[in-house]
């Protein structure tokens, strides 16, 4: 601390110039966290997601669909509890904006499968018995101000109605919650009665589902029941992938690329260009204050210290940065609606603190190095 | 009286690529305690190179250095360093102060390297301050002061320590007469009132006057000394 002073004076020496590498630092430690954030939501979105229960889907892509028939098959596979099936409906209320998940099901099943969400046992009979009944999760009922009873009208992208249209009219039958503030979380979802959708959708679609949802009669079997749910169907048109709720969540995310690669070659080119920018600035200030640093070793300060106080420089600009940047960061992302749960998290402060250090090493080393092995006389001749 | 500096045969001989220039030659010097000795010869006589290797700046290339009976040419980089900080102090011709830091704080500068507590160390650089009569420009920066204010804050921040020997190079080569006469006075006053061992750089002959004996060096070798 009593080399405070030393370190603060040779930052605020040229204020501009740290004030714009400040500047700098904090643009790239704001993107940082906000990348790693969106990471954590793409790695850590399915930790929640429960370990009895695997999705079977097509082995060549989970938009092929498989054939309802397989059921049977699947539903005889020793530790297999219950299976429902699941298809992806695609539609839009009222504006293309208006945009979220819609899964065509079987009522009785999902309740089997899903028991982390909550409905009251009218809303359930009332589910199974509307041939266009729906239930829509809490979240997704106080966004649009939706009630039991309602008619939703979706449009969907995806699939037509016999009569060529791809207007659906949906009846409301029940409203339902999360077990837990995770799946509260999760409630911004919608279910559709497999039944009427399935009747209802173009002939050639008919009796097929997008996956399968297996729930095990004990998780530690997730594997074992996996390989022997896709032995079934091997060397069969229908070959399946059969792997835990969590693993095909994270695939379903990155269907639309390797989300951490993407944010992580963004990262790696800012803090490239950061660390040429950030590199240079230390470069030229320390080049600066070479008879500075033939004064202090005169006054007998050590090479070492030196070299700790030119370190100490690089440290406290590239900390400082981070420590904005991050804040930064999590001013943005507190103001996020509930719908995009990205925040910087612990993992994200201990990723921005490593990647502050290291910079701070690699930026301030070269020059503190050169401090450090000035010859006295040649650093007071400013040389 | 015991020489507090004493220099045997000393010789520095400088490379540069192939070329190798001998800046001094077989020099012998005594200059016992409480000595105020001026260095004086025309440019490239080497007289800034053996104020140099007297405080421990530089190598030397043969002979010997000792002080106060250490041999510091046998010192090594840490240990020659903190012999500069316990028995040295420097004033340089052009002051050499930190321009971010206070006067106060520049005082203080050679006190971090020792255990003292912050206000201890404000306290002494207080008083070091007083000494060179710039207590009340304790909170003023190196800009915001004159020429001879800055050369009287670099003068107590090598007395902040209590240095045997204080290195002067050129020390009012940068003031008009009469700052440099105040600058002069001061420093015989260290050396009178003080102890203060003092070898002075100085092409001023008036500046010289102020020391007891003035030594003469032309072309690294010594060629006269005169008491004043």
């Amino acid at each position: 601390m009593k080399y405070l002073p030393l370190v603060l004076g040779a930052l605020l020496r040229k204020k501009w110039r740290t004030l714009l590498a400040l500047l700098s630092l904090m643009a790239a430690f704001l993107l940082l966290g906000l990348g790693q954030a969106v990471n954590s939501l793409v790695e850590g979105g399915a930790e929640f997601l429960g370990v009895d229960r695997l999705i079977t889907q097509a082995r060549t892509s989970f938009t092929q669909p498989l054939p309802l028939r397989m059921l049977p098959r699947i539903e005889a596979v020793p530790g297999v509890k219950r299976v429902g099936w699941s298809q992806f409906f695609g539609g839009v209320y009222q504006d293309p904006r208006n945009f979220f998940p819609q899964f065509a099901v079987d009522p009785a099943r999902l309740y089997d499968t899903y028991p982390e969400w909550r409905l009251d046992a009218e809303a359930k009979r009332d589910f199974i018995a509307t041939r266009n009944g729906a239930i829509v999760g809490r979240v997704l009922a106080d966004k649009y101000g939706w009630k039991v009873g309602d008619t939703i009208p979706l449009s969907s992208f995806i699939w037509q109605k016999r009569d060529g249209g791809n207007a659906w009219e949906w009846k409301l039958v029940g409203i339902f919650d999360g077990r837990d503030d995770a799946w509260q979380k999760r409630t911004g979802i919608m279910y559709l009665n497999f039944g009427y959708f399935d009747e209802s959708r173009v002939a050639g679609a008919a009796g097929l589902a997008g996956v399968f949802v297996v729930r095990l009669r004990d998780p530690a079997e997730v594997d074992t029941v996996a390989a022997m749910i896709d032995a079934q169907f091997a060397n069969s048109p229908d070959e399946t992938k059969t792997q835990s709720e969590q693993a095909f969540q994270i695939g379903f995310l990155r269907q639309i690329g390797d989300i951490a690669f993407i944010v992580n070659a963004i990262l790696g080119a800012a803090f490239f260009s950061l660390l040429i920018l950030t590199g240079f600035i230390m470069n030229q200030s320390v080049r600066e204050r070479v008879p500075e640093f033939g004064v202090l070793k005169c006054l007998g300060f050590s090479d070492r210290t030196v070299l700790g106080l030119v370190l100490a420089e690089a440290l406290a600009l590239c900390a400082s940065g981070a420590a904005l940047g991050i804040g930064l960061a999590y001013a943005v992302t507190a103001l996020l609606p509930a719908d995009y749960p990205a925040r910087i998290d612990t993992r994200v402060l201990v990723i921005a603190a490593i990647a502050a250090l290291l910079l701070a090493v690699v930026v301030g080393l070269p020059p503190a190095w050169r401090a450090m092995h000035l010859k006295i006389v040649d650093a007071l001749a400013g040389r | 009286m015991p020489a507090l500096i004493e220099i045997r045969h000393l010789t520095k001989v400088y490379e540069r690529g192939k070329q190798r220039i001998e800046v001094l030659h077989g020099i012998d010097l005594d200059i016992p305690q409480g000595d105020f000795v001026a260095l004086m010869g025309p440019s490239g006589s080497g007289k800034t190179t053996l104020l140099n290797l007297i405080g421990g700046l530089d190598t030397l290339t043969d002979g010997s250095l000792k002080i106060d009976g250490e041999r510091i040419d046998a010192l090594s980089g840490a240990a020659l360093a903190t012999w500069r900080a316990n028995t040295v102090g420097f004033v340089f011709q052009s002051y050499n102060l930190m321009p971010v830091l206070s006067a106060l704080r520049n005082v203080e500068l050679p006190l971090l390297l020792s255990d003292m507590s912050s206000s201890e160390r404000s306290q002494r650089a207080g008083v070091a301050l007083e000494l060179v009569g710039l207590s009340d420009r304790a909170s003023h920066k190196p800009n915001e002061l004159s020429g001879g204010q800055q050369q009287r804050v670099a003068i107590a921040r090598a007395l902040v320590s209590d240095p045997r020997i204080l290195i002067c190079d050129e020390p009012t080569g940068d003031l008009d007469r009469k700052t440099a006469d105040e600058v002069l006075r001061l420093l015989q006053s260290l050396n009178r009132d003080h102890g203060k061992t003092i070898v002075m750089v100085t092409h001023d002959p008036k500046a010289a006057e102020y020391a007891r004996r003035t030594v003469h060096l032309d072309k690294g070798v010594l060629v006269d000394a005169a008491e004043h």
